[in-house]
C-alpha cells in the first residue's frame, strides 16, 4: 500500500495557492459529463454536494435520515473558528495553524492544517453570504468568543446552536441545487457497500430504508462525508443513527484507516442517570468561557454545593493550568476530571461528576447576559436533569464526542483508493491526536466548500474513465453480498437484541479503550471483543423482514461493523506506545500525570491496511515532519 | 438536589401501529411498567421495545436521531399534543417525570395530509424539503462571498432572524394545526432570510415560490388558530406569520411576472 501525502513543495503559506494553479481543471462544458456520489449530508457532505453541483457536476447525495438537515453537525453548539482577527488580539492564519497543530499534540500533517487555517476566513464569508444568523455586536459586525486551547477570541457563533445554523446554510444551498435538478437527493438511504472497479471507486450499493430495496449507483468518484465512529462506545454525544459503516466498507475495500484510537472525550457532558441511558448530551465548551469547574477539596464531601465555602473548593483546572484555566483543551480537561473523580472527590449521585459553576459570572454579568449567551443550553440542561443551572452549578462528566481518527487521505483528501475522497470527521487529517473546540465545523466546511471542488477536478482531468453500468460484475457482486448479509442478520433468530450487544461493546470500549488505556486492559479488550462478536453472530435476534422499515435491522448492520472497528481501535491503542493528545497510555506519562509523547518512535500516522476478516491488519506509518513548528512538549500551564 | 430520584411509574400506552404506507393501521395497547422517572420518553420506548423483542413481537418504529432537541427528526403526538404535554420541548427531550403513575398515553404519528404515515409512528416530511428547495435559501454560490464584515446587520435584526432561524423543521406545527397548514414553518424561514440584508435581493421571489409550493404539497390554509405556536418546541412566534403575510401581500401586489432568462445558469 502506498502512502503518498502529495503535499506540494514550497513555503507552507504558498502551497495551497500554488497547488490550485498546478492542479488540472475540468472545462466548464465538460463538468456535466461527470457524476459524483456524496454519502452523508452534514456540513462536509452538504457543502460538497452544493459546491460540486454549482460547478456543473452531476451529484447524487445520500443520507440515512428523513431529510439532509438532520445530520449530526446540527448538534454542534459553541461555534466555528476562523483567523479573521476581528478582535485585534493577535490572531492570524499562522496562529490558528500553530494552535491547531499544538492542540493536536503534533500528530497531524502540517500542510493540511495550514490550509485549514488559511481557508477558515473564506468559510465565514460564505456562511454570512448564505444568511447564517451569526451573533452581532451593536455596530452590526460579527461577534466573537473564546474557545478551548486558544488565547485569542476567534470563534464565531449563533447563540448555542452554531452547528444547526451552519448546517442550514449548507442544506439550503444543497436544496437549491436539488430544486434546479443538479443534485439528486436520496433520503432514508444507507450505503452498505463500495464498488471498486479496476482499482478505482466507481459507485456504491445502498439500501432503501423504507422498501428494503438494494440498489447500485454508478459514479466517477465517491465522496464519503459520513461523520465519526464514536458510537462504537454506545454512550456518546452522537446521534443514535451515527455509525462507521460507510468508512468500514471502504476500509475493507482498500482504504487505509488512520489512527483509529484517537477518539475525543469531551469534558463537559451531562452525567449518566441510569441503566436506561441511551446517549449523552453535550454541554458546549463555550460554557467554559464563563463557568468555573470545581470539586470539593475533601474526599467524599456530599454537602450541597451552596454549603461548600470557597476555600474548600478545588478549582482544579485553574490550579493546574493557570494560563488556560477552564479553557484548557479537551483531552487535558477530561483526564483532570477523571483524576479527581478517581480520587473520590466527584459529585452527584454516582460520584462521577464535577461542577461547572456560573455563580461568579451571573454575579458579574447579570442573569440576562448569561441567558443571552447560553439560553438554550441552560434550558436543555434543566429539561434533562430537572435542575436549574441559574441557581445551582451544572454537573458534568466527560463523554465520547468526536473521532480524530478516520480514513487516511492525502493532501487532496483522496484515500488510498483512487477516486474515493473522504471529508470532514470521517477522515483523519487535520486534528492530530486531539481536536480543539470550534474546529470541527471549520474542517467540515473547509473540506466541502474549498478543497474538494478543486481536488476532485484534478482527479477527473487526470483520469481516463471506462464506461461502467450497474450491470458490471463489481456491482452485482456487491449487491449479492449486501443481500446475503441482511439475510444472515435476519436469520440468526437468537435471543438477544441489537442494543444489548451494542451496550456490552460500549462498556468494553469505555473501560479498556477510554480516557486512560494500558497494555493489560487493551489486551483484555482484544479478547473480549472477538468473543462478543462470536456471540453476536450466534445469538442475535432481529425480527420481521427486510422489505419494510426495520430499525433493528438497520442497527444490526452498524453494530456488526462496530464489533470489528472496536477491535482495530484497541489494536491501534496497543501499538501506539506513547501518550499523545486524547490517547493516554498510563505507562507513558510524566511525573505530573501529563501525556508523554515519544517523538523518536511515534511521530507518525498509523495507517492500517485490511488483510481479511479475523486476520491481523498491517500497520503502515506515514512519518510526520514538523518544519514550521518545533516539536515541543504541549503545556497549558 | 440530586436528579436521580429512583422513582418508577407504570403507564398504559395506546400506540398507533401501521405496517407500511398502504396498510391499515390501528391502536394497540401496551403496559409500560417500572419506568424510571429520570428516563426520557424515547428511552421509555426503547425499554418497551426491548421487552417486545424479548417476547418475539415487532418493536414500535419511531423517528429520532440526535435525542437532544435540535435535529427535528423525532415527533410523536402524545395525548393529542405533538411532542407531548411540556411546552417548548421536543419528544426526545421530554422526560418521564412529566407523567404520573397510572397515566394512559395515546401515541400517534404527526398526522397531516401532506405527511403520509410510513410505518407506526414514522411519517414522510419530504414536503418540507421541497418547500425549501423552492425558495428557502439565499442564492450564494460558493466562492462569491464578500468579506463577512462588509455586510452589517443591526443587532436587533440579527437576534430576530436567529429567533426565526431556530426552527428545526419537525412538523409539529403542521400536526397541531386543525387545517394541517405549514404556515409557521414557511414563515420562520421567510422571516429568517427576509430580516437579513443578504436575503433582500430574493425576498419577493422567495415568498411567492415558497407559498406556492406549500399549497402544491397539500398543506392547509391558515385561519389563525395559533395551535402551531403552542406546539412549537422552539417557540417560533405567530408574529413571523404576520411578517410573512406582509411580504407575500407586497409580493403578490407589486411584483412583475419574471421574464424567462434566455440562458439559465444554476
Amino acid at each position: 500500500m502506498e502512502f503518498k501525502a502529495n503535499v506540494p513543495s514550497g513555503p507552507i503559506e504558498q502551497k495551497w495557492t500554488k497547488h490550485k494553479f498546478d492542479m488540472k481543471l475540468v472545462n466548464p462544458a465538460n463538468k456535466r459529463k461527470y457524476t459524483v456520489i456524496v454519502v452523508g449530508s452534514g456540513l462536509a457532505g452538504a457543502s460538497a454536494s452544493a459546491s460540486l453541483a454549482e460547478l456543473g457536476y452531476n451529484v447524487k447525495c445520500f443520507c440515512y435520515q428523513d431529510t439532509p438537515r438532520r445530520a449530526h453537525s446540527i448538534a454542534a453548539q459553541g461555534g466555528i473558528n476562523a483567523a479573521k482577527n476581528y478582535q485585534n488580539d493577535g490572531d492570524s492564519v499562522f496562529r490558528l495553524f500553530y494552535d491547531t497543530v499544538k492542540g493536536g499534540d503534533f500528530r497531524a500533517r502540517e500542510a493540511n492544517v495550514y490550509r485549514l487555517a488559511e481557508v477558515s476566513v473564506n468559510i465565514i464569508d460564505q456562511c454570512v453570504a448564505q444568511g447564517v444568523p451569526f451573533a452581532r455586536e451593536y455596530g452590526g459586525m460579527l461577534s466573537n468568543r473564546s474557545f478551548g486551547g486558544a488565547q485569542v477570541s476567534r470563534t464565531f457563533y449563533a447563540r448555542g446552536q452554531t452547528g444547526q445554523q451552519l448546517l442550514l446554510g449548507a442544506y439550503q444551498a444543497l436544496m437549491r441545487q436539488v430544486g434546479l435538478g443538479a443534485v439528486q437527493m436520496f433520503t432514508r438511504h444507507e450505503m452498505l457497500e463500495l464498488a471498486v472497479i479496476n482499482g478505482r471507486a466507481r459507485g456504491i450499493v445502498t439500501r432503501d430504508m423504507v422498501t428494503g430495496a438494494i440498489e447500485s449507483h454508478v459514479a466517477d468518484a465517491v465522496v464519503l462525508a459520513t461523520g465519526g465512529y464514536g458510537t462504537v462506545f454506545y454512550l456518546a454525544t452522537y446521534a443514535k443513527g451515527a455509525n462507521g459503516t460507510a468508512i468500514w466498507r471502504a476500509y475493507k475495500k482498500g482504504a487505509a484507516f488512520a489512527n483509529p484510537c484517537f477518539t475525543q472525550i469531551h469534558p463537559t457532558c451531562i452525567p449518566v442517570t441510569g441503566e436506561h441511558q441511551s446517549k449523552l448530551t453535550l454541554m458546549s465548551e463555550s460554557l467554559r468561557n464563563d463557568g468555573r469547574i470545581w470539586v470539593p477539596k475533601k474526599k467524599g464531601d456530599t454537602r450541597p454545593p451552596s454549603q461548600i465555602p470557597e476555600d474548600e473548593r478545588d478549582y482544579y483546572l485553574e490550579r493546574k493550568y493557570p494560563s488556560y484555566g477552564n479553557l484548557s483543551p479537551r483531552d487535558i480537561s477530561s483526564r483532570a476530571a477523571k483524576e479527581v473523580c478517581d480520587e473520590g472527590r466527584g459529585v452527584g449521585p454516582t460520584g462521577l461528576g464535577v461542577y461547572l459553576d456560573f455563580s461568579d459570572a451571573i454575579q458579574r454579568l447579570g442573569q440576562d447576559t448569561i441567558r443571552e449567551r447560553y439560553g438554550n443550553l441552560f434550558d436543555m440542561y434543566e429539561r434533562i436533569t430537572a435542575e436549574d443551572p441559574y441557581k445551582v452549578p451544572m454537573r458534568i462528566f466527560p463523554a465520547t464526542h468526536y473521532t480524530m481518527g478516520g480514513l487516511w487521505v492525502d493532501y487532496n483528501l483522496m484515500s488510498t483508493i483512487p477516486g474515493l475522497f473522504v471529508l470532514g470527521e470521517a477522515n483523519f487529517s487535520d486534528h492530530g491526536a486531539n481536536r480543539l473546540g470550534a474546529s470541527a465545523l471549520m474542517q467540515g466546511l473547509a473540506d466541502g466548500y474549498f478543497v474538494i471542488p478543486y481536488t476532485i477536478g484534478n482527479y477527473f482531468a487526470a483520469t481516463e474513465f471506462e464506461k461502467v453500468g450497474t450491470d458490471h460484475a463489481a456491482f452485482k457482486e456487491a449487491e449479492i453480498w449486501v443481500a446475503a448479509r441482511i439475510k444472515k442478520l435476519l436469520g440468526i433468530n437468537g435471543t438477544r437484541s441489537v442494543d444489548s450487544f451494542h451496550r456490552e461493546l460500549g462498556d468494553i470500549m469505555w473501560n479498556y479503550c477510554g480516557m486512560a488505556r494500558n497494555e493489560r486492559g487493551l489486551k483484555t479488550a482484544l479478547q473480549k471483543i472477538p468473543a462478543l462478536r462470536e456471540q453476536f453472530w450466534k445469538n442475535l435476534r432481529v425480527l420481521e423482514t427486510n422489505e419494510e422499515i426495520n430499525q433493528s435491522l438497520e442497527k444490526a448492520g452498524r453494530v456488526a461493523d462496530f464489533l470489528e472497528l472496536g477491535e482495530l481501535m484497541c489494536l491501534d491503542a496497543l501499538e501506539r506506545r506513547e501518550s499523545c493528545g486524547a490517547h493516554f497510555r498510563e505507562e507513558f506519562q510524566t511525573e505530573e500525570g501529563e501525556a508523554r509523547r515519544d517523538d523518536e518512535n511515534f511521530c507518525h500516522v498509523a495507517a492500517w491496511e485490511y488483510t481479511g476478516d479475523a486476520k491481523t491488519p498491517l500497520r503502515h506509518v506515514e512519518p510526520l515532519e514538523f518544519e514550521y513548528l518545533p516539536l515541543q512538549t504541549r503545556s497549558y500551564k | 438536589m440530586a436528579a436521580t430520584t429512583g422513582k418508577t411509574i407504570n403507564l398504559r400506552l395506546h400506540v398507533w401501529r401501521q405496517k407500511n404506507r398502504v396498510a391499515q393501521g390501528r391502536f394497540v395497547d401496551y403496559e409500560a411498567r417500572d419506568i424510571s422517572t429520570d428516563m426520557s420518553f424515547l428511552e421509555m420506548l426503547d425499554v418497551l421495545n426491548e421487552r417486545l423483542i424479548a417476547r418475539g413481537e415487532e418493536p414500535i418504529a419511531f423517528d429520532h436521531d440526535c435525542r437532544e432537541g435540535i435535529c427535528g427528526q423525532c415527533g410523536i403526538v402524545i395525548n393529542g399534543h405533538p411532542h407531548g404535554p411540556r411546552g417548548a420541548t421536543t419528544t426526545c427531550q421530554l422526560h418521564m417525570r412529566s407523567f404520573q403513575d397510572g397515566d394512559e398515553l395515546t401515541l400517534e404519528p404527526l398526522r397531516a395530509n401532506a405527511f403520509p404515515v410510513l410505518k407506526d409512528l414514522v411519517v414522510d416530511r419530504g414536503a418540507f424539503d421541497r418547500i425549501i428547495a423552492a425558495g428557502g435559501f439565499i442564492s450564494a454560490p460558493t466562492g462569491n462571498a464578500p468579506e463577512a464584515n462588509a455586510i452589517l446587520v443591526p443587532k436587533p435584526d440579527a437576534e430576530l432572524a436567529m429567533d426565526a432561524a431556530a426552527c428545526i423543521g419537525c412538523g409539529a406545527c403542521v400536526a397541531a394545526c386543525p387545517n394541517g397548514s405549514a404556515m409557521l414553518f414557511v414563515a420562520a424561514k421567510i422571516s429568517h432570510l427576509g430580516l437579513l440584508p443578504q436575503g433582500q435581493p430574493e425576498r419577493i421571489r422567495r415568498a411567492l415560490s415558497m407559498v406556492a409550493k406549500m399549497d402544491e404539497e397539500g398543506f392547509g390554509t391558515c385561519t389563525n388558530h395559533g395551535e402551531c405556536e403552542a406546539a412549537c418546541p422552539k417557540e417560533i412566534r405567530l408574529e413571523f406569520i404576520a411578517r410573512m403575510n406582509r411580504d407575500y401581500l407586497k409580493a403578490a401586489l407589486f411584483s412583475k411576472p419574471e421574464r424567462k432568462a434566455v440562458s439559465a445558469a444554476p
